[in-house]
Protein backbone atom coordinates (compact mmCIF):
# COMPACT_ATOMS: atom_id res chain seq x y z
CA UNK A 1 0.00 0.00 0.00
CA UNK A 2 1.44 3.31 -1.04
CA UNK A 3 1.48 5.82 1.73
CA UNK A 4 1.12 9.28 0.31
CA UNK A 5 0.41 11.46 3.28
CA UNK A 6 2.41 14.38 4.57
CA UNK A 7 4.08 13.35 7.82
CA UNK A 8 2.95 16.38 9.75
CA UNK A 9 1.18 16.87 13.04
CA UNK A 10 -1.76 18.49 11.27
CA UNK A 11 -2.20 15.46 9.06
CA UNK A 12 -1.85 13.17 12.05
CA UNK A 13 -4.60 14.80 14.06
CA UNK A 14 -6.83 14.97 10.98
CA UNK A 15 -6.34 11.27 10.33
CA UNK A 16 -7.02 10.41 13.95
CA UNK A 17 -10.30 12.30 13.80
CA UNK A 18 -11.28 10.52 10.63
CA UNK A 19 -10.39 7.15 12.08
CA UNK A 20 -12.58 7.79 15.10
CA UNK A 21 -15.44 8.75 12.81
CA UNK A 22 -14.92 5.69 10.61
CA UNK A 23 -14.96 3.36 13.59
CA UNK A 24 -18.15 4.92 14.88
CA UNK A 25 -19.76 4.75 11.45
CA UNK A 26 -18.71 1.15 11.09
CA UNK A 27 -20.31 0.21 14.37
CA UNK A 28 -23.54 2.01 13.53
CA UNK A 29 -23.79 0.47 10.07
CA UNK A 30 -23.07 -2.95 11.44
CA UNK A 31 -25.87 -2.59 13.98
CA UNK A 32 -28.12 -1.39 11.18
CA UNK A 33 -27.42 -4.46 9.04
CA UNK A 34 -28.01 -6.77 11.97
CA UNK A 35 -31.39 -5.27 12.71
CA UNK A 36 -32.36 -5.19 9.04
CA UNK A 37 -31.46 -8.84 8.62
CA UNK A 38 -33.55 -9.71 11.65
CA UNK A 39 -36.59 -7.88 10.25
CA UNK A 40 -35.94 -9.26 6.80
CA UNK A 41 -35.94 -12.84 8.01
CA UNK A 42 -39.28 -12.34 9.75
CA UNK A 43 -40.77 -10.75 6.65
CA UNK A 44 -39.40 -13.22 4.19
CA UNK A 45 -40.76 -16.19 6.13
CA UNK A 46 -44.21 -14.64 5.92
CA UNK A 47 -43.63 -13.82 2.28
CA UNK A 48 -42.83 -17.42 1.41
CA UNK A 49 -45.82 -18.73 3.28
CA UNK A 50 -48.18 -16.22 1.68
CA UNK A 51 -46.81 -16.86 -1.77
CA UNK A 52 -47.27 -20.60 -1.56
CA UNK A 53 -50.81 -20.08 -0.29
CA UNK A 54 -51.70 -17.56 -2.97
CA UNK A 55 -50.24 -19.56 -5.79
CA UNK A 56 -52.22 -22.61 -4.78
CA UNK A 57 -55.48 -20.70 -4.47
CA UNK A 58 -54.88 -18.77 -7.65
CA UNK A 59 -54.21 -21.92 -9.62
CA UNK A 60 -57.49 -23.32 -8.33
CA UNK A 61 -59.37 -20.20 -9.38
CA UNK A 62 -57.77 -20.32 -12.81
CA UNK A 63 -58.80 -23.90 -13.20
CA UNK A 64 -62.40 -23.07 -12.38
CA UNK A 65 -62.22 -20.24 -14.85
CA UNK A 66 -60.99 -22.47 -17.63
CA UNK A 67 -63.79 -24.89 -16.82
CA UNK A 68 -66.23 -22.03 -17.14
CA UNK A 69 -64.65 -21.08 -20.42
CA UNK A 70 -65.11 -24.60 -21.67
CA UNK A 71 -68.77 -24.51 -20.64
CA UNK A 72 -69.65 -21.10 -21.96
CA UNK A 73 -67.39 -20.48 -24.90
CA UNK A 74 -65.09 -17.55 -25.51
CA UNK A 75 -67.67 -15.13 -26.81
CA UNK A 76 -70.01 -15.26 -23.88
CA UNK A 77 -67.14 -15.16 -21.37
CA UNK A 78 -65.89 -11.99 -23.00
CA UNK A 79 -69.37 -10.57 -22.96
CA UNK A 80 -69.79 -11.35 -19.30
CA UNK A 81 -66.48 -9.91 -18.17
CA UNK A 82 -65.69 -7.13 -20.56
CA UNK A 83 -67.33 -4.37 -18.61
CA UNK A 84 -66.28 -4.24 -14.99
CA UNK A 85 -68.89 -2.93 -12.59
CA UNK A 86 -66.49 -1.63 -10.05
CA UNK A 87 -63.03 -0.25 -9.86
CA UNK A 88 -60.66 -1.85 -7.44
CA UNK A 89 -58.55 0.73 -5.74
CA UNK A 90 -56.11 0.45 -2.93
CA UNK A 91 -55.04 2.91 -0.29
CA UNK A 92 -51.29 3.25 -0.40
CA UNK A 93 -48.67 4.89 1.74
CA UNK A 94 -45.12 4.31 2.83
CA UNK A 95 -43.66 2.98 6.03
CA UNK A 96 -40.15 3.39 7.31
CA UNK A 97 -38.28 0.20 8.19
CA UNK A 98 -34.73 1.09 9.24
CA UNK A 99 -34.80 4.11 6.93
CA UNK A 100 -36.00 2.08 3.97
CA UNK A 101 -39.29 3.44 2.73
CA UNK A 102 -41.45 0.44 2.00
CA UNK A 103 -45.01 0.57 0.73
CA UNK A 104 -48.14 -0.09 2.72
CA UNK A 105 -51.18 -1.15 0.79
CA UNK A 106 -54.71 -1.46 2.10
CA UNK A 107 -57.75 -2.74 0.39
CA UNK A 108 -60.46 -0.13 0.14
CA UNK A 109 -63.54 -2.19 -0.51
CA UNK A 110 -64.09 -4.62 2.26
CA UNK A 111 -67.67 -5.54 1.45
CA UNK A 112 -68.20 -9.20 1.97
CA UNK A 113 -70.79 -9.46 -0.76
CA UNK A 114 -69.21 -10.10 -4.11
CA UNK A 115 -70.96 -8.38 -6.95
CA UNK A 116 -70.99 -10.42 -10.09
CA UNK A 117 -70.79 -8.10 -13.05
CA UNK A 118 -72.93 -10.17 -15.41
CA UNK A 119 -76.35 -11.67 -15.63
CA UNK A 120 -76.82 -15.18 -14.39
CA UNK A 121 -78.92 -16.23 -17.34
CA UNK A 122 -76.05 -16.82 -19.72
CA UNK A 123 -73.22 -17.77 -17.43
CA UNK A 124 -72.22 -21.00 -15.77
CA UNK A 125 -71.93 -21.35 -12.04
CA UNK A 126 -68.27 -22.26 -12.47
CA UNK A 127 -67.64 -18.69 -13.52
CA UNK A 128 -69.38 -17.39 -10.39
CA UNK A 129 -67.18 -19.68 -8.34
CA UNK A 130 -64.02 -18.50 -10.05
CA UNK A 131 -64.89 -14.84 -9.53
CA UNK A 132 -65.81 -15.37 -5.89
CA UNK A 133 -62.62 -17.36 -5.28
CA UNK A 134 -60.50 -14.67 -6.79
CA UNK A 135 -62.16 -11.83 -4.97
CA UNK A 136 -61.81 -13.56 -1.62
CA UNK A 137 -58.17 -14.07 -2.50
CA UNK A 138 -57.64 -10.40 -3.24
CA UNK A 139 -56.95 -9.39 0.36
CA UNK A 140 -54.19 -11.98 0.56
CA UNK A 141 -52.79 -10.96 -2.79
CA UNK A 142 -52.58 -7.36 -1.71
CA UNK A 143 -50.82 -8.36 1.48
CA UNK A 144 -48.46 -10.45 -0.62
CA UNK A 145 -47.68 -7.45 -2.81
CA UNK A 146 -46.88 -5.32 0.21
CA UNK A 147 -44.67 -7.88 1.88
CA UNK A 148 -42.90 -9.02 -1.24
CA UNK A 149 -42.01 -5.47 -2.19
CA UNK A 150 -40.75 -4.81 1.33
CA UNK A 151 -38.56 -7.89 1.08
CA UNK A 152 -37.18 -6.82 -2.29
CA UNK A 153 -36.29 -3.39 -1.01
CA UNK A 154 -34.87 -4.61 2.29
CA UNK A 155 -32.72 -7.22 0.57
CA UNK A 156 -31.29 -4.56 -1.68
CA UNK A 157 -30.61 -2.19 1.19
CA UNK A 158 -29.01 -4.93 3.28
CA UNK A 159 -26.66 -5.74 0.45
CA UNK A 160 -25.68 -2.10 0.09
CA UNK A 161 -25.15 -1.57 3.79
CA UNK A 162 -23.12 -4.73 4.07
CA UNK A 163 -20.83 -3.46 1.34
CA UNK A 164 -20.35 -0.24 3.20
CA UNK A 165 -19.56 -2.09 6.41
CA UNK A 166 -17.01 -4.27 4.64
CA UNK A 167 -15.43 -1.34 2.87
CA UNK A 168 -14.99 0.43 6.18
CA UNK A 169 -13.79 -2.63 8.04
CA UNK A 170 -11.34 -4.04 5.52
CA UNK A 171 -10.20 -1.02 3.53
CA UNK A 172 -10.75 2.37 5.10
CA UNK A 173 -9.92 1.62 8.71
CA UNK A 174 -6.74 -0.46 8.11
CA UNK A 175 -5.52 2.11 5.61
CA UNK A 176 -5.94 4.93 8.06
CA UNK A 177 -4.25 2.95 10.81
CA UNK A 178 -1.18 2.32 8.66
CA UNK A 179 -1.06 5.97 7.68
CA UNK A 180 -1.21 7.03 11.31
CA UNK A 181 1.54 4.60 12.23
CA UNK A 182 3.66 5.87 9.36
CA UNK A 183 3.26 9.49 10.40
CA UNK A 184 4.07 8.68 14.01
CA UNK A 185 7.26 6.83 12.99
CA UNK A 186 8.30 9.63 10.72
CA UNK A 187 7.71 12.28 13.38
CA UNK A 188 9.65 10.28 15.96
CA UNK A 189 12.46 9.80 13.53
CA UNK A 190 12.61 13.54 12.85
CA UNK A 191 12.66 14.18 16.56
CA UNK A 192 15.57 11.82 17.07
CA UNK A 193 17.40 13.31 14.11
CA UNK A 194 16.98 16.75 15.59
CA UNK A 195 18.26 15.64 18.96
CA UNK A 196 21.35 14.02 17.51
CA UNK A 197 22.05 17.10 15.46
CA UNK A 198 21.83 19.30 18.55
CA UNK A 199 24.19 17.02 20.46
CA UNK A 200 26.64 17.06 17.61
CA UNK A 201 26.55 20.85 17.40
CA UNK A 202 27.08 21.07 21.13
CA UNK A 203 30.11 18.75 20.88
CA UNK A 204 31.54 20.79 18.07
CA UNK A 205 31.11 24.00 20.04
CA UNK A 206 32.85 22.47 23.07
CA UNK A 207 35.74 21.32 20.89
CA UNK A 208 36.08 24.79 19.40
CA UNK A 209 36.20 26.35 22.83
CA UNK A 210 38.83 23.90 24.08
CA UNK B 1 -51.88 8.02 1.86
CA UNK B 2 -53.58 8.08 -1.50
CA UNK B 3 -55.83 5.97 -3.65
CA UNK B 4 -54.23 4.11 -6.47
CA UNK B 5 -55.28 1.45 -8.90
CA UNK B 6 -54.15 -2.10 -9.50
CA UNK B 7 -53.41 -3.83 -12.75
CA UNK B 8 -52.62 -7.25 -14.10
CA UNK B 9 -50.54 -8.13 -17.14
CA UNK B 10 -50.56 -11.47 -18.89
CA UNK B 11 -51.95 -13.59 -21.66
CA UNK B 12 -55.65 -13.14 -22.22
CA UNK B 13 -56.79 -16.48 -20.84
CA UNK B 14 -54.99 -15.96 -17.57
CA UNK B 15 -55.98 -12.42 -16.75
CA UNK B 16 -59.51 -12.13 -18.14
CA UNK B 17 -60.94 -13.24 -14.84
CA UNK B 18 -59.45 -10.24 -13.03
CA UNK B 19 -61.74 -7.95 -14.94
CA UNK B 20 -64.64 -9.08 -12.84
CA UNK B 21 -62.96 -7.47 -9.85
CA UNK B 22 -62.36 -4.16 -11.56
CA UNK B 23 -58.61 -4.63 -11.80
CA UNK B 24 -57.19 -3.11 -14.95
CA UNK B 25 -56.15 -5.90 -17.29
CA UNK B 26 -53.54 -5.65 -20.00
CA UNK B 27 -53.19 -8.48 -22.49
CA UNK B 28 -49.63 -9.06 -23.58
CA UNK B 29 -47.74 -11.97 -25.12
CA UNK B 30 -44.52 -10.37 -26.34
CA UNK B 31 -41.62 -8.75 -24.47
CA UNK B 32 -42.23 -5.42 -26.19
CA UNK B 33 -45.86 -5.31 -25.18
CA UNK B 34 -45.09 -6.31 -21.60
CA UNK B 35 -42.36 -3.73 -21.33
CA UNK B 36 -44.56 -0.96 -22.67
CA UNK B 37 -47.44 -1.99 -20.45
CA UNK B 38 -45.29 -1.90 -17.30
CA UNK B 39 -43.85 1.48 -18.13
CA UNK B 40 -47.23 2.95 -18.95
CA UNK B 41 -48.83 1.62 -15.77
CA UNK B 42 -45.92 2.86 -13.68
CA UNK B 43 -46.25 6.31 -15.20
CA UNK B 44 -49.94 6.33 -14.45
CA UNK B 45 -49.16 5.67 -10.82
CA UNK B 46 -50.39 2.11 -10.49
CA UNK B 47 -49.67 0.76 -7.02
CA UNK B 48 -49.68 -2.96 -7.69
CA UNK B 49 -49.00 -4.74 -10.95
CA UNK B 50 -49.59 -8.46 -10.97
CA UNK B 51 -47.81 -10.10 -13.84
CA UNK B 52 -47.87 -13.69 -14.99
CA UNK B 53 -44.60 -15.54 -14.53
CA UNK B 54 -44.27 -16.06 -18.26
CA UNK B 55 -44.46 -12.35 -18.90
CA UNK B 56 -42.20 -11.54 -15.97
CA UNK B 57 -39.50 -13.80 -17.39
CA UNK B 58 -39.59 -11.87 -20.66
CA UNK B 59 -38.62 -8.53 -19.15
CA UNK B 60 -36.17 -9.00 -16.26
CA UNK B 61 -34.55 -5.63 -16.99
CA UNK B 62 -37.75 -3.66 -16.68
CA UNK B 63 -38.69 -5.41 -13.47
CA UNK B 64 -35.29 -4.75 -11.99
CA UNK B 65 -35.65 -1.07 -12.72
CA UNK B 66 -38.69 -0.78 -10.48
CA UNK B 67 -37.32 -3.13 -7.83
CA UNK B 68 -35.96 -0.52 -5.47
CA UNK B 69 -38.84 1.94 -5.65
CA UNK B 70 -41.84 1.57 -3.37
CA UNK B 71 -44.27 1.78 -6.28
CA UNK B 72 -45.26 0.04 -8.40
CA UNK B 73 -45.02 -3.36 -6.72
CA UNK B 74 -44.56 -5.85 -9.53
CA UNK B 75 -45.69 -9.22 -8.28
CA UNK B 76 -45.37 -12.42 -10.31
CA UNK B 77 -48.38 -14.73 -10.27
CA UNK B 78 -48.91 -18.13 -11.86
CA UNK B 79 -50.78 -18.17 -15.15
CA UNK B 80 -53.46 -20.59 -16.26
CA UNK B 81 -51.01 -23.48 -16.54
CA UNK B 82 -49.93 -23.19 -12.93
CA UNK B 83 -46.74 -21.95 -11.34
CA UNK B 84 -43.30 -22.35 -12.83
CA UNK B 85 -41.69 -21.49 -9.53
CA UNK B 86 -40.47 -18.11 -10.71
CA UNK B 87 -42.02 -16.28 -7.75
CA UNK B 88 -40.58 -18.65 -5.17
CA UNK B 89 -37.25 -18.47 -6.94
CA UNK B 90 -37.17 -14.70 -6.67
CA UNK B 91 -37.84 -14.90 -2.93
CA UNK B 92 -34.93 -17.32 -2.60
CA UNK B 93 -32.71 -14.94 -4.51
CA UNK B 94 -33.66 -12.16 -2.12
CA UNK B 95 -32.76 -14.31 0.85
CA UNK B 96 -29.42 -15.22 -0.65
CA UNK B 97 -28.70 -11.60 -1.41
CA UNK B 98 -29.53 -10.42 2.08
CA UNK B 99 -28.39 -13.23 4.33
CA UNK B 100 -25.76 -14.83 2.16
CA UNK B 101 -27.22 -18.31 2.36
CA UNK B 102 -30.53 -19.95 1.63
CA UNK B 103 -32.03 -20.33 5.07
CA UNK B 104 -35.62 -21.04 4.09
CA UNK B 105 -35.30 -24.50 2.57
Amino acid sequence: MAINVNPTRMELSRLKRRLKMAVRGHKLLKDKTDEMVRRFVLLVRKNMQLRVECEGALAAAMERFSNARAFMGDASINEALYYPVKNSEVLVGTKNIMSVYVPTIEQVQTDQEVELPYSFAFSSSELDGAVIDLSSLLTKLIELAEIEKSCDMLADEIEKTRRRVNALEYVMIPEMETSIRYIKMKLDENERGNLVRLMKVKDMLEQDRA
Amino acid sequence: MSYKKMAVIGDKDSVMLWRALGVETVFADEPGQVDRAINRLAREGTAVIYITEQCAQMVPETIRRYLTEPFPCIIPIPNKDGSRGYGVESIRKNVEKAVGADILL
